[in-house]
């Protein structure tokens, strides 16, 4: 193996496991220090500078971030970054003076979003300070998108909404509420803007045409029925529902109904629980208010009797599963399940009847709007698509990223720049020895197991809609939780000249991530360090020739906790703790923008 | 030293030996030692051999004297017995330890000022003896714990951190045991635990006098350009005479080498180390040979590390010849222990 180029921007990056897993980079490991210290506030703006809604994400963020973090391989549970946010959320003091403002003088230049979900508002929030006026286009009384109208108001609290979209409008949007889009091309004909930005979603509920399907009005479209949960038109079910599907959105439509009046509600799945959608915590709050979820049944029909709905036919099947996968499947019979309603919660999909075809905007064959992957720009140059609207629906952090970065590209072309030519990543790196064996951050390891949330009890939940089930950390379990966080922005950083091979930092690593060896192929070093390696998307690090003998030091990142042993137990410093700083491009980034010291503390 | 004590987190899928445990089983507690020290490498050295041995920890019993080489009886195996006796005078407590229970592995830690200044008389004798033991000296040529004065094993020509050059000729503990007949001499290196841990794995195993003279640079008072012991210096001048490998029980059967070119030193568990031949002029076995050829080589300057010399099956050994019991003293009843007044008064007729 070549020595590892450790100054390429994304290698230490990627050390950052739940940095590197975020769709917008957020600086968890800093937020969480930050939240150690008592410093909500700057743990909150650290937050909001890459995923732009923390109180709402410290709630209902997918948190593709926890799978990736380290502590979850060193034992069996990940740090609870999510809900740490919420502490951050939940503490921090008036922000207003930190945030960004946009300018008196204007750039004279107007960009339109359409729709008001947490796309369209990244962007507003990226552009307005850069002197944009943005125009944003809701088609109903209320922004937020899917976070509103959809997310149920006990996972996610109007006030937390209300609040953070708050920030953005009131930094000079022009929203314009009950104002549909209904043609593309009048807009565009228009040419009031500089450029358009489609935020619109993915509002269309999937259909399953099964027979009986038009027989009763007790049969609801997930994301519909929802939504008017949302709005107040529809505030009580029937005692039996039966949930066809197991994602999400089946999630939230089971534990909504159990809120109107259910008492029996099953969710009915195709497959083994292995194979679900829904993630692994929204199944179980919903098994935990008796939510029954019933598996291998496969719709067959909507059985209705004397004109109202009786239930539904299933056909229960049979799996072989080898390897995680399913290799045949067998029906064994038919079922009946009755039932008052119905909710089909199967999925999403893009929707553009108001985007005429010949206006220069490709859609493909699935009626997808064509759009680039990096620039997330259009086949009409000034038109740029992100969130779900872009590539299907997705959530919430992946909609902030793509309004990043659709703001970043609408800067570059309202500048007449190239779209194509993206700002570069960057990550600096600094050192934390204070003194011989002193480290400005807590190195320790602290072997705290996971803090459980506390939540609202099951007769006090149920007694109204909009109960938020889920209190938030205490401060005592917050001050444990932070510590089990294992700093992995604090890098290992090492200088081969400098090592004599005394094998002091090989003996004291806890982990035993580091062996010195003679050199070799990567597959073939890893059958010769000190522990098993065999987690191959972790990468080795390879030093150059040890001065003394010419050997290499390897080191196995998989499983370091970064408790800086090998640097403090290193007789001359070849191995130093340095914290990464990761600088993910935003647009304006490097320009005299109207942004405050986003930051309290020095 | 580390200011905090190494935590107790381990990679998940460590191996573990026919008692379940790991080597962090095996471990002690913080090491107080300068960072980047020798020793600490030795400690670690011992873990993994007590380990790859599957040693019961409670069937270790650790002695030492005074010097930071001592200290480290602290650091490995916090399971085990210990006893940290006076300056030079390990060797005694070993002798009256092991009188008292056969039964227990003994391995004596000691520094080269530890054994050949002060201790140097307890030393010879614990040879003589031929006690049943592990004797491992963490040589460095000087005297770390006091800050760095030459100790007996300082090379002539060496210099000392200000300057100073000794002048005095060494004492060499490999021609010294040779020369009183130990049954089991070898020389490793801090840096090398490929070699090292094998020969401390072989030493719990051989049935008598095991001494260990390993080079383990003092990083702090002899480190530096001019000394004889530093890590750059002890690299370029030592030369492995012997290779010894750890064989594992499942591949112990199926492994033959050349008579002669090896030995093989069974273990309890069905493994075995196995200790190669480098030099082919070089033979374990005899020790007239292995001192004439050891002494060549110092005067060439290289040290020559590995199995030096070894007797299978050594007679002399402590018990043997003192004929003491085989039951430890602890379990044995108390009317053995103590003949009784009536006993007493009869032997002391006998001096009237
Ligand atoms: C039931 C459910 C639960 C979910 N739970 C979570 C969760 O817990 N965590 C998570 O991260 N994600 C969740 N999601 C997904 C997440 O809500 C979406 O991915 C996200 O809101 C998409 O953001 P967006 O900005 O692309 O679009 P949207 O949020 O869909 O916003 C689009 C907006 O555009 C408006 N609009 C559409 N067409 C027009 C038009 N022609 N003119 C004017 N306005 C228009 C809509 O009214 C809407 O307000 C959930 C989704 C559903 C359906
Ligand atoms: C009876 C007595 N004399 C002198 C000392 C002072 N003393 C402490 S350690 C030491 C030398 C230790 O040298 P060595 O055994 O080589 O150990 P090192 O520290 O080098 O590992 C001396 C002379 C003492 N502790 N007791
Ligand atoms: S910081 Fe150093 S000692 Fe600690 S786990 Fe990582 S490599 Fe090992
Ligand atoms: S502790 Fe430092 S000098 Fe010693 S082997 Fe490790 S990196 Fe090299
Ligand atoms: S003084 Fe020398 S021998 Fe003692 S701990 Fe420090 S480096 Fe090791
Ligand atoms: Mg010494």
């Amino acid at each position: 193996m070549e020595p590892t180029d450790t100054a390429e921007p994304d290698y230490f990056h990627k050390v950052v496991d739940c940095q590197w897993a975020c769709p917008a980079h957020t600086d968890v490991p800093e937020y969480i220090r930050l939240i150690a210290q008592g410093e909500f506030t700057d743990a909150y703006m650290v937050n909001r500078a890459s995923n732009v809604f923390p109180g709402i994400l410290g709630r209902v963020c997918d948190r593709p971030c926890e799978p990736a973090c380290r502590r979850g391989r060193i034992e069996d549970k990940p740090v609870a970054i999510c809900r740490l946010k919420r502490v951050a959320a939940d503490h921090r003091d008036d922000i207003s003076a930190l945030l960004p403002r946009a300018p008196e003088q204007k750039n004279g230049k107007r960009v339109a979003c359409i729709g008001a979900g947490p796309a369209s508002l990244t962007v507003a929030n990226d552009l307005l300070p850069l002197g944009y006026e943005v125009t944003i286009f809701e088609q109903f009384a209320v922004a937020g998108g899917l976070m509103r109208t959809n997310i149920p108001a006990f996972r996610l609290p109007a006030n937390v909404l209300n609040e953070e979209i708050g920030y953005i409008v009131s930094m000079g949007a022009d929203l314009r509420l009950n104002s549909p889009i209904r043609s593309m091309k009048q807009l565009l004909d228009a040419k009031e803007f500089d450029a358009v930005f489609v935020g619109s979603g993915a509002p269309k509920g999937k259909e399953l045409e099964l027979p009986g399907r038009r027989d009763s009005d007790r049969i609801h479209i997930g994301i519909a029925w929802l939504e008017s949960v949302a709005f107040d038109h529809i505030d009580k079910i029937g005692e039996r529902v039966l949930i066809i599907g197991v994602g999400n959105t089946a999630m939230d439509c089971c534990r909504t109904s159990m809120r109107l009046g259910a008492k029996d509600v099953k969710v009915m799945a195709r497959k083994p629980r292995k194979f679900f959608k829904a993630s692994a915590w929204e199944l179980e709050d919903a098994e935990h208010e008796t939510v029954q979820i019933v598996v291998n049944r496969a719709p067959k029909s909507f059985v209705t009797k004397d004109g109202k709905l009786a239930g539904m036919m299933f056909e229960a099947l049979e799996y072989d599963i080898s390897g995680g996968e399913i290799t045949a499947t067998r029906v064994l019979g038919d079922e009946f399940y009755p039932c008052d309603d119905v909710i089909l919660a199967i999925g999403q999909e893009n929707a553009f009847p108001w985007i005429e075809r010949d206006i220069g905007i490709n859609l493909d064959r699935w009626n997808v709007p064509v759009v680039d992957k990096t620039t997330f720009q259009s086949t009409r140059p000034e038109v740029f698509f992100g969130g779900d609207a872009a590539f299907g629906p997705k959530n919430i952090i992946w909609s902030v990223e793509h309004g990043h970065q659709a703001a970043i590209s609408i800067h570059k072309f309202c500048q007449g720049e190239s779209v194509a030519a993206r700002m570069p990543r960057g990550l600096t790196l600094s050192s934390r020895k204070m003194g011989m064996h002193e480290w400005s951050y807590k190195n320790e390891y602290n072997a705290a197991e996971r803090r459980l949330v506390p939540h609202v009890g099951l007769v006090e939940r149920f007694k109204k809609v909009n109960v938020e089930v889920e209190l938030g950390f205490t401060a005592e379990q917050a001050a444990l939780e932070v510590q089990r966080c294992l700093n992995c922005d604090m890098q290992t950083v090492f200088t081969a000249k400098l090592c004599i091979e005394c094998d002091a930092c090989i003996d004291v690593c806890p982990t035993d991530c580091l062996t010195i060896t003679h050199g070799g192929e990567e597959a073939d070093l890893r059958t010769r360090l000190r522990a098993p390696a065999r987690v191959t998307a972790q990468p080795l690090v390879v030093s150059g020739a040890l001065p003394q003998t010419g050997r290499v030091m390897v080191k196995d990142e998989n499983l370091c906790v970064h408790c800086g042993l090998c640097a403090e137990r290193c007789p001359t410093a070849a191995w130093d703790m340095q914290k990464s700083t990761i600088h993910w491009p935003h647009a304006g980034d490097g320009e005299t923008a109207c942004r405050p010291k986003q930051r309290q503390s020095a | 030293m580390t200011f905090m004590a190494k935590p107790k987190v381990a990679h998940p899928e460590l191996p573990r030996n026919a008692l379940g445990l790991t080597r962090r089983d095996y471990e002690g507690s913080n090491s107080t030692l300068c960072a980047g020290c020798g020793h600490d490498s030795i400690t670690a050295s011992i873990v993994e051999a007590c380990w790859a041995n599957a040693l019961q920890p409670q069937n270790l019993v650790k002695l030492s004297g005074i010097g930071c080489s001592s200290k480290t009886t602290a650091y490995f195996v916090s399971g085990a017995h210990g006893f940290n006796s006076v300056h030079g005078r390990m060797p005694s407590v070993a002798t009256g330890a092991n009188a008292a229970n056969r039964k227990l592995h003994y391995i004596g830690v000691s520094g080269d000022g530890d054994t050949l200044s002060i201790g140097l008389g307890q030393f010879i004798h614990a040879i003589r003896r031929n006690l049943n033991m592990v004797y491992i000296i963490e040589n460095n040529g000087v005297y770390g714990l006091t800050k760095g004065q030459f100790s007996a094993s300082a090379d002539v020509g060496t210099k000392a951190k200000k300057g100073e050059v000794n002048s005095q000729p060494p004492i060499d503990p490999v021609q010294l045991a040779l020369t009183l007949g130990a049954s089991f001499v070898g020389r490793g290196f801090s840096g090398d635990k490929r070699q090292l841990v094998p020969l401390i794995q072989a030493g719990l195993r051989h049935p008598g006098f095991a001494l260990i003279d390993v080079l383990s640079p003092c990083v702090t008072f002899n480190d530096h350009e001019g000394s004889t012991k530093s890590y750059a210096y002890t690299r370029e001048h030592y030369h492995a005479a012997v290779e010894a490998d750890y064989v594992p029980r499942a591949e112990a059967i199926a492994v033959d080498y050349p008579a002669g070119e090896s030995l093989l030193v069974p273990l309890h568990d069905g493994s075995q180390v196995r200790l190669r031949k480098l030099e082919p002029a070089f033979d374990t076995r005899n020790r007239a040979n292995a001192y004439a050829y050891i002494d060549a080589k110092l005067h060439e300057g290289e040290y020559v590390t590995g199995l030096i010399h070894a007797q299978d099956a050594p007679e002399h050994e402590l018990h043997a010849v003192n004929r003491t019991a085989a039951t430890p003293l602890n379990r044995m009843p108390y009317e053995r222990l103590n003949p009784g007044a009536a006993t007493l008064a009869k032997l002391m007729a006998r001096y009237r």
